[in-house]
């Protein structure tokens, strides 16, 4: 118990007293998964809302798979990136491994199935309560899609935010092709793991309070712009 | 005025159940205005004419080709402002900026809404957002205008100034092709009357022949019964 509640006032200190290891690890972590979640968006959108769209041979199939990998377990994702990436893979020569970017690009793989499939329904909705007045007024397909992107932005936020939320709290994907090393690939999360591990509770509880606080916070601004967005657009 | 369409034995069949079947019209109208009971395909056969749906069975032939738009009875807003709801229909079709903005303008005081063009359109009332979706129809420059039941859900002021607004249309030379199930509209509106039931085109008269004496029983008993 007294373990705990030193620890707590530790983790407070290291909070409040603006730590630079602690906001190195926070400023890391939100680098890493904003660019893989902006990354997963710029794929994810486009081939959700053509999904939900188009009409082609094995759409429904896409759906089905697209809906099935949003469940991609982390450390099987950062397997197959470590080893595309490793020095023997098809990628070995971009050197990425056990750098933030290979971190960025296996938290993109394992966020872009969440936002397609997101978006897909998103925009499906959209297209059955849009789609007679668009054909009338003489618009293609790929057009029609972009107008519903543009249309559902505030709804397609959400789908943005559920990717990030996935990438900031994920540790199997960023622990095997970071390497989680001191100063270079630790983010909250494999901090988090590796300082528990060890028993040094302060800047594991003060990662996991940073951490928690950013998914609420993030959630909830999500949901007052979404509040705005329905008032101020319809 | 020329005849403009024709349909030929057009049917249309969905999972078994037939929806159109077997008509056969020419329209020369001005304002032709297609009736009769709920369900009965009025809605179907103008989807079919303008190339929503196509046809399981017969054709539709075009004897002078239109420049066309529709009016919906739900109107379609994009979250985006009134005035940028009206030019996205002109963004879609090969019209110059300036242009377009000009249109769009001009649509917008058609309809009476000028001063509402920086309001987001899905915010306004059912007979606003009808209204803007007329300007949009407006500012494309139609040839013939379909309209599917614009007035089924707004109230009496709103569908007034709708009817007001369809009647400027043909007077700028538009044809105007529309379905409705309110007879005293039918009876403003048309020049000439469509009427059909359960899927069958039964009588095309002139409208004050039509609302004199229809020559078919079906016709007759629904204009007794909506007078009732």
């Amino acid at each position: 118990m007294d373990e705990i509640s030193t620890s707590l006032g530790l983790a407070a200190s290291l909070i409040a007293g603006a730590d630079a290891k602690l906001y190195g690890i926070v400023g890391l972590s939100l680098r890493v998964s904003l660019s893989a979640t902006l990354i997963a968006c710029i794929a994810g959108m486009p081939i959700g809302a053509w999904l939900a769209v188009g009409r082609f041979a094995g759409r429904r199939v896409l759906i089905v798979l697209f809906n099935g990998m949003m469940g991609l377990p982390p450390v099987a994702v950062g397997l197959l990136i470590y080893l595309m990436l490793s020095r023997a893979g098809p990628l070995g020569s971009w050197g990425l491994l056990f750098t933030p970017g290979a971190m960025v690009i296996a938290q993109a793989v394992l966020v872009a199935p969440i936002v397609a499939a997101l978006t897909r329904q998103v925009i499906a909705d959209a297209w059955s309560e849009y789609r007679e007045q668009l054909r009338s007024l003489g618009a293609s397909r790929p057009r029609a899609a972009a107008t519903l992107l543009w249309d559902g932005r505030f709804s397609l936020l959400t789908a943005g935010l559920a990717g990030f939320g996935r990438a900031i709290a994920e540790v199997g994907a960023v622990m095997i092709v970071g390497g989680n090393i001191d100063g270079a690939t630790r983010v909250m999360t494999t901090t988090i793991a590796l300082e528990t591990s060890k028993g040094d509770l302060p800047l594991a509880l003060a990662l996991g309070f940073v951490l928690i606080a950013l998914v609420l916070g993030i959630n909830a601004v999500a949901y007052l712009l979404r509040g705005w967005a329905a008032r101020r657009w319809g | 005025m020329s005849e403009y369409l024709r349909l030929e034995s057009l049917g249309l069949a969905e999972r078994g159940h037939t929806i159109v079947r077997e008509i056969n019209l020419s329209f020369a109208a001005r304002r032709t205005l297609i009736l009769g009971p709920n369900g009965a395909g009025k809605s179907t056969l103008l989807r079919l004419i303008h190339g929503l749906l196509k046809p399981s069975v017969g054709s539709v032939r075009w004897t002078e080709p239109l420049r066309q738009a529709m009016v919906f009875q739900r109107p379609i807003m994009l979250r985006t402002t009134v005035f940028k709801n009206v030019l996205y229909g002109l963004k879609l079709v090969r019209v110059g900026d300036g242009e377009r903005e000009r249109r769009a303008h001009e649509a917008l005081e058609r309809v009476g809404l000028a001063h509402l063009h920086g309001r987001a359109a899905r915010v306004l009332s059912g007979g606003e957002q009808q209204r803007v979706a007329l300007a949009r129809a407006w500012a494309l420059e139609p040839q013939l205008l379909f309209l599917d039941e614009p007035t089924a859900s707004l109230d009496p002021a709103s569908s007034r100034e709708v009817e007001r607004i369809i009647g400027e249309f043909a007077d700028a030379g538009t044809r105007i092709l529309m379905t409705t199930h309110n007879l005293g509209q039918a009876r403003r509106l048309a020049d000439e009357v469509v009427f059909i039931d359960e899927g069958r085109a039964v009588e095309q008269s002139p409208a004050a022949d039509f609302f004199r004496q229809p020559r078919d029983a079906r016709a007759a008993a629904f204009i007794r019964e909506e007078l009732l």
